[in-house]
């Protein structure tokens, strides 16, 4: 990236970027967009920076230039947002991003050896970049996972409960060039410049991709659906607030302590349906039940 | 009994595609929004403050009261900003909602914006997630499709667009009035208040900014009532919320219970300290609420009783230490968390939370001064209440209180280094050898 490429704004002219016509027809385009979402243009800043990173990798020079001709500010605008935010990298970012989460909890449960075997496995350390290009290894602070400690985040998708062993294994592959799919996200994690384009705000069609929740966060829904636990139901709805699903996993006979009998479905009932099948009745599937149920009580 | 968890939000977590507007659906979604559409907005508004619902983004203030401070409509436009910058240490219940049910939210929001006569809304999450920004933004292309976004939805006459923003890292973004900065494309400092965002926030325009459990909590309001809420929770603490279980439990996770549940019993559910260690400290609602010991596993963690012990609810985000962690290299590392979080606003925040690093690090490396633990306090003195938001204020917590419950492993601190006096690899999940500090003996001082 050339100093030449900034040529000073003057008086009543837009900057001069460096992208071809091509490329800057499509970045036009996605500006528009972008500042069509919001009721003020400038809100479209964010956004963009997102999309000269999908573009360049990084917040270029020729990408702050681009942002300040698009909302009529200057590049000092600009840059004083850029450098505001950890996500905007002000040197060409690796294809990747690893960051292990070194905050608190994740550095307690292991983020710190994490983070050292990454640093002497890579030999690199914090915001540096591997010199094949491929991976930038960061510290990153909480990431909204900590019941997964220790998190890393490869391009911003979740990799849980990670040891030193499989954050190694995992850059190891992404170097290797091939797919690595994150433990709760989309089934492969993209490029740092195709994760930036969804930052921008434009889908890539992996939104349904991957689960809907990892089993940490499924542990209170399942122990609740286990024990019959369920919220009091809306008024005048004799049902669970919930309709019944059709994947139900075995429920505890006796967890409630209602001393009526609930109406199996209803409210306190364990069973979340009635008797539908042999096996649901049968008495060695009710002892299985029961045994799970003591279990519990230990 | 014992109280028993009360899934709401996270009932359907666990079903196929649940994160599909079809699944939510199929588990009742969308029945709020129907409802809130046969009553007048003002009716809205009230069934929300008669339920008691406070906000679940930490501070607890009534959410219906919030949207009540709204000056009354003069043509212009109102907004409602969904907060969705989930970064408090330790916090971890919206991004995992978002991403299983992230229709729970929208549906939240178009009920909100109803309520408060606001036409365009947004939801503004942090941008280190990015599978969560895509199930929202087909969350949001769905809700177009079927007619719950866009003009004049179900019929109503009632029109809303919804855009999802994704930040770019910045703690301090989840702070209202810094969030609504940087929604507006500049860097994200907190503003001065008054005025409060209710009478100028986005583009100067009366807003709402709520956080995403809050109003994901609103349509199941609407469709039972608020009577049906507070048949949850406590008097003053109504409802249900997501506590979050992480560190050193044997079953980590997230538990959808009445407020007012404790830990005692949370952690029965969730199996226990790992391998049956002792709990040692933990904290309630995230790292800028004062920790907690083993004395407070029965505080019921509600807004009040939490308060009366001495902390704070806040986001119900509970961190919890066993008896092998060093609460003095705990505590450094929190406040280095700040002192990078820190957006260099006002003073008391930007040079105490730089201060504070500097003694922590020495007392974790067991070179503290005498003088340290006093140094800390007066700090700590002197950012709390004099800071311009309450990521400053915040940041003092852990120091006060760890001080106040650990003090001698501040005094340890004066001569051993944290990692002698608690070896991190007794802390971490697994086994490894750890790069010691450079001063590891015991009374030795640089």
């Amino acid at each position: 990236m050339s100093v030449e490429e900034l040529v000073p704004r003057g008086e009543g002219q837009a900057h001069r970027t460096s992208y071809d016509e091509a490329t800057r027809a499509r970045l036009d385009a996605e500006a528009a967009q972008i500042i069509a979402r919001y009721p003020q243009e400038r809100s479209a800043l964010l956004p963009l920076l997102h999309l000269v990173q999908s573009e360049d990798g990084y917040v270029s020079p020729r990408g702050i230039a681009f942002c300040a001709a698009t909302l009529g500010i200057t590049t000092a605008e600009v840059s004083a947002v850029a450098t505001f935010y950890t996500q905007y990298k002000r040197h060409p970012n690796g294809e990747y991003t690893v960051g292990v989460c070194t905050n608190t909890l994740c550095a307690i449960m292991g983020g710190d050896a994490i983070y050292e075997h990454l640093c002497d496995h890579l030999g690199i350390g914090h915001d540096e970049t591997t010199e094949d290009g491929k991976i930038t290894l960061e510290r990153v602070e909480c990431n909204a996972a900590c019941d997964y400690a220790p998190v890393m985040m490869v391009n911003w998708e979740f990799f849980d409960n990670q040891t030193p062993a499989s954050a190694a294994e995992v850059v190891d592959r992404l170097r290797a060039g091939e797919d690595v799919a994150p433990t709760r996200g989309a089934d492969k994690v993209v490029s740092f410049k195709e994760m930036s384009h969804v930052l921008a705000g434009f889908l890539d069609g992996r939104a349904d991709e991957g689960v809907g929740a990892g089993e940490a966060t499924l542990r209170g829904t399942v122990l609740a659906h286990d024990e019959g636990w369920t919220a009091p139901p809306f008024p005048g709805e004799d049902e669970p607030a919930r309709a019944p699903r059709t994947k139900t996993t075995p429920k505890a006979a006796g967890a409630t302590t209602a001393s009526a009998k609930p109406r199996t479905g209803g409210e306190q009932s364990s069973a979340e349906r009635p008797v539908t099948s042999e096996k649901d009745a049968s008495a060695s599937e009710q002892d299985t039940k029961q045994a799970s149920a003591d279990a519990k009580e230990d | 009994m014992a109280t028993t968890l009360a899934p709401v939000l996270s009932d359907h977590w666990d079903a196929d595609r649940s994160w599909t507007l079809a699944t939510y659906e199929a588990h009742g979604g969308y029945r709020g929004l129907r409802r809130a559409l046969t009553m007048s907005p003002a009716d809205v508004v009230t069934t929300v403050k008669d339920s008691g619902l406070r906000g679940r983004g930490g501070a607890g203030f009534p959410t219906g009261m919030k949207w009540g401070f709204l000056p009354a409509p003069d043509g212009g436009p109102r907004y409602l900003v969904v907060n969705a910058d989930e970064s408090e240490p330790g916090t971890c219940k919206d991004i995992p909602l978002m991403l299983a049910s992230p229709q729970h939210l929208i549906e939240g929001v178009i009920i909100t914006s109803y309520a408060i006569g606001c036409h365009h809304a947004f939801i503004y999450v942090r941008g280190e997630v990015v599978h969560v920004y895509r199930r929202l933004l087909r969350a949001v292309e769905e809700a177009y499709a079927k007619g719950y976004l866009g003009t004049n939805i179900l019929g109503s006459g009632y029109d809303l667009e919804l855009t999802v923003h994704a930040g770019a890292g910045a703690y301090i973004c989840g702070e209202e009035t810094a969030l609504l900065d940087s929604l507006e494309g500049l860097r994200g400092q907190p503003r001065l208040k008054p005025p409060f965002p209710a009478v100028a926030g986005l583009y100067a325009r009366p807003t709402v900014v709520n956080n995403v459990e809050s109003i994901a909590s609103v349509p199941a309001i609407v469709v039972g009532g608020a009577d049906w809420f507070k048949q949850m929770g406590t008097e003053r603490s109504a409802g249900h919320g997501l506590f979050s279980l992480s560190g050193h439990v044997e079953r980590p996770g997230q538990y959808e219970a009445p407020l007012g549940i404790t830990l005692r019993e949370l952690l029965d559910m969730a199996g226990g300290m790992r391998g049956g260690r002792q709990l040692k400290f933990w904290t309630p609602g995230g790292s800028s609420t004062p920790i907690f010991t083993a004395e407070h596993l029965d505080v019921p963690l509600d807004y009040e009783s939490v308060g009366a012990a001495g902390s704070m609810l806040g986001t119900r985000a509970l961190q919890i230490f066993d008896e092998t962690t060093s609460v003095v290299r705990a505590v450094t590392r929190w406040i280095e968390f700040y002192k990078h979080e820190s957006c260099g606003k006002c003073t008391p925040c930007r040079e105490g939370t730089f201060w504070l690093a500097q003694i922590m690090q020495r007392l974790e490396r067991g070179q503290g001064t005498s003088a340290d633990i006093d140094l800390l306090l007066d700090l700590c003195d002197n950012i709390l209440g004099r800071a311009f938001c309450a990521l400053g204020d915040g940041a003092t917590s852990p120091v006060t209180s760890a001080i106040q419950y650990f003090r001698e492993e501040f005094e340890a601190g004066c001569h051993t280094p944290a990692d002698v006096l608690f070896p991190p690899e007794r802390s971490a999940l697994f086994d490894y050898t750890p790069r010691r500090s450079g001063a590891a003996l015991a009374g030795v001082h640089a």
